[in-house]
């Protein structure tokens, strides 16, 4: 069977001679969970955007469920980095209006109802009403999730959607993230910069070195290694370091951001 | 703030105001008691003449003592407010008619000018092409007095009523343009992203992502325009005549009659504020927190 996320040789360069990143190529199950972690400025975000059909690579192609991405769909739902809410709409009509998008022919009632669920489901029930600005970072952020998921979206798309949150907050999203997408058999493709959500919610970790100048030339960024998840699919965050496998996976990837990540 | 600074404030502002009126009445006052000597000085012809032009010979006299004191305006004032409305003839008609129709020119041109500066806006804002090709002729033509177009509205609209229109509506645009052409063309790039993602039509987009978004902007160059247009009215009517609270200013010191000017004087400050109110209030209508 063809992989449901599928990308070939993608490479973007700013200025010609120095790629950001070269010879991506990745692929991803449907209902698979695959995270993607590197430095800043490796060029994550720019590879996410392209799977979301908001910027394009210099070369390259990506493939959803068999056909070629060539600009941004409702059958994928992107969480962006800083939320990215409508300042002006209250939680309730900013859902709203990406449910409308997704189902134009809807009456307000069946809107209104999708909206509901959604928002219960990232337990914002009593904020429905409110305006981001009244919102703190963790909520703003679980609205931005529960926004993508309402158009109930076949491939969802998340750029360190819990960079910007304390520990605590970060810890409850996780597990309504995971939650969530383990019974709705959602394939996600997700960034991350942090060793433990990576362990805790994906089924591969893909690795990314950044790119830069080597005593043999300039070295474009690109994936390193693509490392499977050996942990059992059922766990959680109170018991995944007396996993069996679990330190040896972090010291892994631990290893990699010190020490190969980077080109110089 | 709280309640006890604001009364301290509008407690402020009154004194001022009290001051500025006593000050201003014992300036005048000598003047005042000068009065009687002056009206000595009309003879009992001059004064029949007065009646006969259908003037008052006392309110004449006031006017050729010199400046008029609070009193003498106030009372001009009561008289415009008692009866705002009347209309005998061209040179004769009240304060409020004049003021509507210098409102209802404002209105127009102001009007006029939302409809053709917020489309041209977007389109500049959007389209870096457009914005390019129009950049040059917005540079130049911005500048430009709004009254040095009236002899050309003049000649070529052939009425002073539908050029004092056109030329609030070039005064109005301006800002209007270089600011809703600002506004949509800094809108946030991820409120764009999204509508992208949810495959957002283009007009939808517009109405329902850029226009909220930029909103703030265009009321604010509205605001400016808005003030802009009731500075020029009041020119603009003094230059054409016929109608409105500039040619009122104008006739009123034809006919001597400075305590009508300064009332009118007032009145176009009170009027201009209120329209820059309403606008603030449609400006905080439309602004959101980040
Ligand atoms: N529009 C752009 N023009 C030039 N360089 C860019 C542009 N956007 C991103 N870059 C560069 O591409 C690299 C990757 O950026 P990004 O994908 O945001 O990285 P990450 O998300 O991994 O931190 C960065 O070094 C950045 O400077
Ligand atoms: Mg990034």
């Amino acid at each position: 069977m063809a992989p449901f996320l599928q990308v070939e040789k993608l490479s973007k360069a700013y200025q010609a001679d120095r790629p950001v990143f070269a010879d991506v190529s990745f692929s991803a199950q449907r209902g698979e969970f695959v995270c993607l972690i590197g430095h800043s400025g490796c060029g994550k975000t720019t590879i996410l955007n392209v799977l979301a059909g908001l910027d394009s690579a210099t070369t390259g192609h990506v493939f959803v469920d068999g056909r070629e991405v060539r600009g941004p769909g409702l059958e994928r739902g992107v969480v962006f980095q800083n939320h990215a809410l409508l300042p002006w709409l209250t939680v309730r009509r900013n859902i709203a209006f990406a449910v409308k998008s997704r189902w134009p022919s809807w009456k307000a009632a069946q809107v209104d109802e999708q909206v509901r669920k959604y928002v219960e489901l990232v337990g914002l029930g009593h904020a429905i009403d409110k305006k981001p600005f009244q919102l703190s970072g963790g909520m703003k952020q679980r609205v931005g999730i529960a926004r993508a998921f309402a158009i109930e979206p076949k491939l969802l798309l998340l750029d360190e959607p819990f960079g910007a949150l304390d520990a605590l907050t970060r810890g409850t999203i996780q597990d309504e993230l995971m939650a969530i997408v383990r019974r709705t058999g959602q394939t996600v493709f997700m960034i991350t910069h942090d060793v433990d959500e990576a362990i805790l919610l994906a089924d591969r970790i893909l690795l990314m070195t950044n790119g830069g100048d080597t005593p043999g030339g300039y070295r474009p960024g690109g994936l390193a290694e693509v490392v499977r998840n050996p942990l059992p699919r059922e766990r959680s965050r109170a018991e995944l370091h007396r996993l069996p496998g679990y330190y040896e996976l972090r010291n892994h990837l631990v290893d990699f951001l010190v020490s190969r990540a980077k080109a110089a | 703030m709280s309640s006890a600074f604001d009364v301290r404030t509008t407690l402020a502002s009154l004194l001022l105001l009290l001051f500025v009126l006593g000050g201003w009445q014992l300036a005048t006052d000598g003047t005042g008691s000068r009065g009687p000597a002056v009206a000595v000085s009309l003879s009992e012809e001059e004064r029949e003449y007065l009646r006969m032009l259908g003037k008052d010979p006392d309110a004449a006299t006031a006017k050729r003592d010199g400046f008029p004191s609070p009193i003498t305006v106030a009372r001009s004032a009561w008289e415009h407010l008692a009866d705002p409305f009347f209309d005998r003839g061209p040179n004769d008609k009240g304060i409020g008619l004049q003021l509507l129709y210098s409102l209802a020119r404002v209105a127009t041109g102001f009007g006029l000018a939302v409809l053709v500066a917020l489309p041209l806006g977007f389109l500049i804002g959007m389209s870096p092409l457009v914005r390019g090709a129009l950049d040059p002729f917005v540079q130049v033509l911005k500048p430009i007095s709004p009254l040095a177009w009236m002899p050309l509205a003049l000649y070529t609209l052939k009425d002073s009523n539908v050029s004092g229109v056109f030329v609030i509506f070039v005064c109005s645009i301006w800002p209007m343009l270089i600011n809703t052409a600002f506004g949509v063309a800094s809108v946030r790039r991820e409120w764009l992203a999204v509508a992208a993602t949810l495959e957002v039509s283009r007009l939808r987009k517009a109405f329902c992502v850029i226009l909220p978004a930029a909103a703030p902007t265009i009321v604010t160059g509205m605001r400016i325009s808005i003030g802009i247009a009731w500075l020029v009215i009041v020119a603009a009517e003094m230059l054409v005549g016929g109608t409105g609270i500039g040619y009122f200013v104008w006739n009123e010191w034809n006919n001597l009659s400075l305590p009508n000017v300064i009332f009118a004087i007032l009145v176009i400050g009170v009027v201009g504020m209120i329209l820059d109110k309403m606008l603030g209030a449609l400006q905080r209508l439309v602004t959101y927190v980040e």
